[in-house]
């Protein structure tokens, strides 16, 4: 964490002029120094880095230079948008990608596993970007059912701001959330078809056979189990490219999330903003990978009973 | 000398990638699909008569010509021209050039860094194996896509601006293969560790056979299937970053733009009645992943008898 | 069966959807981006105007034919060369119900004069500004000055009552990020009041039920929702999220006018766009002849000739731009047709003058342009450099973002560049005492003539009208003959919109709500 906000600090300190791109084209020069001197970018680099570990052991990055507000409060107004799109893709990449795998881990022969399979092969060749551009086009502009950009109306809950309340903030998250699972799911599919196709050779699953268990039995109880191990993984990795990868999204749908804001305060410089945020992202990448090894615990016993081993 | 190309021709034709390869036409199809690609890309000088990028060649005037086939198309213009009158076809081949060219020396980069990390932590093992395995995971973590813009930030600082301009290509490929290498780490690791462990690598030890020698001649052609295979998907995933990352403004400049810089630019036309201009930009991008995708598909399955 | 009910219940919720909760009379706007602040004096920029020209209003202001008129003030002398008598309308109210009296213009003139004010170099002529009587208000300037209503009809009155109580005196000091209740509140006497705030997502008006004048609208509310990108922005007009778009794409403009529903709306903008050339430089930072060709008048007509603006008309700008002869447009005073003729377009004689001055094989040049400040910017350079490749110039493109571009330029290092100006006074002074005064702020041309200082002088003192246009006339043509400047276009703004949506289109690209309506 310490390293991912000395990283974000220090490197973005070298990157341009922030006050270039504050002030308009008729700003003295005089004006420029002033601003400069205010916001205590004239004082050496040790004693600005400093003050921005302090800052941000207590949840405060500065001010944006773009927006001049708070990047805290920038950032907690943003953050409700950023999660409930993530989410909202990663349920639908992982149910959807799962329930897919397992019927053609299954069914490996059949047609509809080859069409499956091979929709999930283009859904891998097909760029975020193009996705949403295609979606965009088709529900927005020429079918006019689905909105293009925005969260609709959201009902604010004082804390937290939610478009799950409202039949506008409903339609608005389908096409985003859609296009960001989309990746995600394909990999998700394939990834439990390998499993599943591995499980089902192992000895164990011959002796269930061979004791007569049913091939439904076999296949949700006891492939599907083991199978899950690595989907874990995948999707703990998952909800962290999710949010990276929603930089996409929201840019191209105008979700105003973090992702969004990123990539503007990227164009603008905004250091506040970008520190901000790679903080945040080196926490919940951490945060998913704690989660991630309590969950293996509960679901593969070997590792439970390794650990019993050990505490015992 | 002639006999001994007949004895290599031979050996590919009697391989099972050989036979494998001619049973599927899936496989057939997709290898010529890139074939063409590929020729069309690196040699587009000799493919078609424009240089999009001689400005003086261009004429504004040609600007938004439509497909040759529709109503108001030139015959010259095959797939139309863009908003500065360059024909699409040619600067999508020369866009395509860039696309590869940095997908490839991305892969490679990882490839040989991925290899040789994973290949001497499974060799050796010990502390040397448990730091690189560890920094795998941390690198796995991270996506491709931030960390490619985490470097693009740090470059855009360190390097001057006319710098970066001809420095961006290879801070590009840096960024992007630097997030591919931890997939070559683990594979040729565990497959290392299979090989170490067989009669004939410890024949070579007791022998005195030399450590590099030991892994660069045994065992490394023995792993280099499974990197195969994930090298061909990474070519494709690196070639979609590469465009995501152009799409989003911090790829290659627009003085040679590839794939993902064109369907940006193409993007403001959209809804203009141009669809074009980021159409056969988009559905180029798409033919040239999937079909990279579709081979290495087939090559996991070929190559990875375990799971037949 | 039960498949066909889910069928069933899945559609009526869909229908359920689909029928947009219709809101009595609710504009929707959109542009790229929000204003600012909501504190009408801390900054002067664009989208920052005009969503206080909405809520705020000022002693004088310009009509939807962009003619100077009353507002707050109904009439006004001036008693002698240097003092204005201003007298207020008495039936004005600000949206909390108070009165607005002569109180509230001095205190709002003075707080637009403090150090924090993004205004205040607007009213510096302004030495004293006091009260006679509670509708009666007088203000003195240091010199006699022919553009003060100009100036004061951007100056937006507030109530005194209320920044006292809500300790908003002093405009917000946004270069330092203060946070004040007036950024993010706003308590005008105009025809709306905001009731919702969320920067850059959505800022709701509402019709103010108090305002004085007369109701020309018959909208209950607006909302404006700023969307970034282009193509977002263009797919959200064509499918009904927003009603109308200020800044629509001019590659766009066609599609939006196919469609049934819509309405594209074009008019003149006041701005010009022209390139720079650096002719005092003794060598250029990026070419390669180790001098600067700039110096001779030639090259720079030889640039001026070489360039087709009909095809950048057609081709970059879909027809929506006028080929500009001068850096300023009708309704200037200065302005005239005459001055306004551009040179021919002519590659054969680009290039015989390019070999006269001395470079018959041409040079290479770098090109400075913005690619997020102007109308198809980039494109437009992008096109020039096509144009100088065909005389022999070799120009390397260098499109960044405007705020970069303009600190870069600020900081001389362009050789050659793109700009564009607009001449909010509408008098060309403000052009000359920018662009062409011998070490003026943005003169990045170094463009130095003693003739034409000595005329800036005369425009800034001569109260003599027919003087002072002489002074005007004279300095355009030496600057025009002199091709101090390469003048591209002037912009032409569009705006798109629902046929049912009634907005005036304004040349300053300011929307007043006050004057639309809705079907």
């Amino acid at each position: 964490m310490l390293i991912v906000a000395f990283v974000s600090f220090s490197l973005f300190n070298f990157v341009g002029d922030p006050i270039n791109n504050m002030v308009g084209e008729e700003t003295s020069d005089e004006e420029r120094d002033e601003l400069r001197e205010t916001l205590g970018l004239n004082d050496p680099i040790h004693i600005q880095f400093s003050r921005f570990v302090i800052n941000a052991s207590k949840g405060e990055f500065g001010i944006s230079y773009q927006l001049r507000r708070p990047v805290s409060e920038l950032i907690s107004e943003r953050l409700p948008a950023t999660i409930e799109l993530v989410l909202i893709s990663a349920l639908i990449a992982l149910v959807s990608g799962t329930l897919l795998g397992v019927y053609t881990g299954i069914n490996r022969r059949g047609f509809l596993s080859d069409i499956i399979l091979a929709i999930s092969l283009l859904g891998v060749s097909l760029p975020t970007f193009v996705i949403g551009i295609l979606f965009i086009y088709l529900f927005a502009v020429i079918l006019g059912v689905l909105p293009s950009f925005g969260r609709g109306e959201v009902v604010d809950l004082g804390f937290w701001s939610t478009g799950f309340l409202t039949a506008s903030g409903l339609k608005a998250i389908i096409l985003p959330s859609v296009t960001l699972s989309l990746f995600q799911m394909t990999y998700i599919i394939r990834l439990v078809r390998a499993e599943m196709m591995e499980i089902l050779q192992t000895d164990y699953i011959k002796f269930a056979r061979a004791r007569g268990i049913s091939e439904k039995s076999i296949h949700y109880k006891h492939a599907l189990k083991n199978g899950l191990i690595p989907v874990i993984t995948i999707a703990g990795i998952n909800i962290g490219t999710l949010i990276a990868f929603s930089i996409i999204t929201e840019t191209v749908f105008q979700w105003p999330g973090m992702g969004f804001l990123f990539i503007q305060a990227v164009q603008f410089v905004d250091i506040p903003i970008m520190s901000a945020y790679l903080v945040f992202i080196a926490f919940v990448f951490v945060m998913i990978n704690f989660i991630v090894d309590i969950l293996y615990y509960f679901i593969d016993p070997r590792i439970r009973v390794k650990a019993e081993a050990v505490s015992g | 000398m002639d006999s001994q190309k007949l004895t290599l021709f031979n050996r590919i034709k009697d391989s099972d990638i050989y036979f494998s390869f001619i049973k599927s036409p899936t496989a057939i199809v997709s290898a010529i699909i890139l074939i063409i690609i590929f020729f069309c890309s690196f040699f587009v000088e000799f493919v078609t008569p424009y240089n999009p990028f001689d400005p003086s060649s261009l004429s504004l005037m040609d600007a938004f010509t439509p497909p040759s086939w529709t109503e108001d198309g030139l015959a010259k213009f095959i797939l139309g021209t863009d908003g500065q009158g360059r024909d699409m076809l040619s600067t999508i081949l020369y866009g395509s050039r860039i696309s590869l060219i940095v997908g490839f020396s991305a892969i490679i980069f990882s490839l040989i860094l991925g290899v040789s990390l994973g290949l001497t932590a499974g060799y050796f093992g010990g502390k040397y194996e448990m730091i690189v395995m560890r920094l795998t995971d941390v690198q796995l973590t991270v996506p491709s896509i931030l960390m490619a813009l985490l470097v693009d930030g740090i470059a855009r600082g360190i390097i001057s601006r006319e710098m970066h301009d001809e420095m961006a290509i290879y801070v590009l490929i840096f960024a992007i293969g630097i997030s591919e290498w931890p997939q070559f780490a683990r594979v040729s690791r565990a497959a290392t560790l299979v090989e170490k462990n067989k009669d004939y690598v410890s024949a070579s030890t007791i022998i005195g056979v030399s450590n590099i020698l030991i892994m660069f001649k045994h065992i490394l052609p023995n792993i280099m299937r499974p990197v195969l295979v994930i090298g061909t998907i990474g070519l494709a995933l690196a070639i979609l970053a590469e465009s995501t990352l152009s799409f989003l403004g911090v790829g290659v400049p627009p003085t040679t733009p590839s794939l993902g810089t064109l369907i940006r630019l193409g993007n403001d036309f959209l809804f203009s009645g141009e669809w074009w201009i980021t159409f056969f930009p988009a559905i180029f991008l798409v033919i040239l992943a999937f079909s990279i995708n579709l081979l290495g598909d087939w090559m996991r399955d070929t190559l990875n008898p375990k799971l037949n | 069966m039960k498949s066909k009910n889910l069928i069933k219940f899945l559609l009526a919720t869909f229908f359920v959807f689909l029928s947009t909760q219709s809101f009595a009379k609710t504009i929707k706007w959109s542009m790229q981006g929000d204003s600012l602040t909501l504190d009408p004096h801390a900054q002067n920029e664009g989208p920052t105007t005009m969503v206080s020209r909405q809520v705020y209003e000022a002693l004088v202001t310009r009509g939807l034919d962009m003619s100077i008129g009353p507002q707050l003030a109904t009439d006004w002398k001036t008693t002698n060369p240097t003092t204005w008598v201003f007298n207020l309308r008495k039936d004005v109210k600000f949206s909390d119900g108070t009165s607005m009296t002569s109180e509230d213009v001095v205190f709002s003139i003075l707080r637009a004069q403090q150090p924090t004010s993004d205004f205040k170099e607007y009213i510096s002529t302004v030495t004293s500004v006091k009260a006679l009587d509670e509708y009666t208000v007088e203000i003195q300037t240091r010199d006699p000055n022919p553009i003060l209503l100009n100036q004061l009809s951007n100056i937006f009155v507030m109530s005194r009552k209320w920044c006292h109580e809500n300790f908003a005196i002093v405009p917000q000091n946004w270069d330092a990020g203060q946070e004040t209740f007036s950024a993010t509140n706003s308590m005008g006497t105009g025809p709306f009041k905001i009731t919702l705030r969320e920067p850059n997502t959505k800022t709701v008006f509402k019709k103010n039920t108090k305002w004085w004048g007369n109701v020309e609208h018959n909208l209950t509310q607006i909302q404006l929702l700023p969307i970034k990108n282009a193509a977002t922005r263009v797919a959200a007009l064509l499918s009904g999220e927003i009603d109308i778009v200020t800044d629509a794409p001019v590659q766009d403009l066609a599609r939006i006018k196919s469609s049934a529903e819509h309405k594209v709306e074009s008019t003149p903008q006041m701005r010009t766009i022209f390139l720079g050339m650096d002719q005092a430089a003794d060598k250029l930072r990026s070419g390669n002849t180790g001098d600067n060709p700039f110096k001779k008048k030639e090259v720079r007509q030889a640039f001026y000739q070489a360039i087709d603006i009909e095809a950048i008309k057609k081709k970059v700008m879909r027809g929506l731009s006028e080929p500009a002869g001068i850096i300023t447009f009708p309704g200037v005073t200065g302005y005239t047709k005459e001055l306004d003729k551009r040179l021919p377009y002519d590659v054969n004689a680009a290039k015989q003058l390019l070999a006269d001055a001395g470079y018959p094989n041409g040079f290479d040049i770098e090109l400075r342009c913005p690619n997020d400040r102007y109308v198809n910017d980039e494109a437009i350079c992008t096109a020039v450099v096509g144009m100088l490749g065909k005389i022999g110039i070799n120009v390397n493109l260098f499109a960044q973002t405007k705020s970069k571009h303009f600190k870069e330029l600020k900081d001389d290092q362009g050789d050659f560049y793109m700009l564009g100006w607009g001449v909010p006074t509408l008098d060309s002074h403000y052009v000359f005492h920018y662009l062409y005064e011998s070490g003026a702020s943005w003169n990045k041309v170094n463009f130095s003539d003693p003739e034409v200082d000595a005329a800036i002088r005369v425009m800034e003192g001569e109260v003599d009208l027919d003087k002072r246009n002489a002074a005007i006339a004279k300095a355009w043509k030496i600057v025009r003959d002199n091709i101090a400047y390469l003048p591209l276009h002037h912009q032409v703004i569009s705006w798109a919109s629902k046929k049912k949506v009634n907005v005036p289109i304004r040349p300053n690209n300011e929307p007043l709500f006050r004057f639309s309506s809705i079907n």
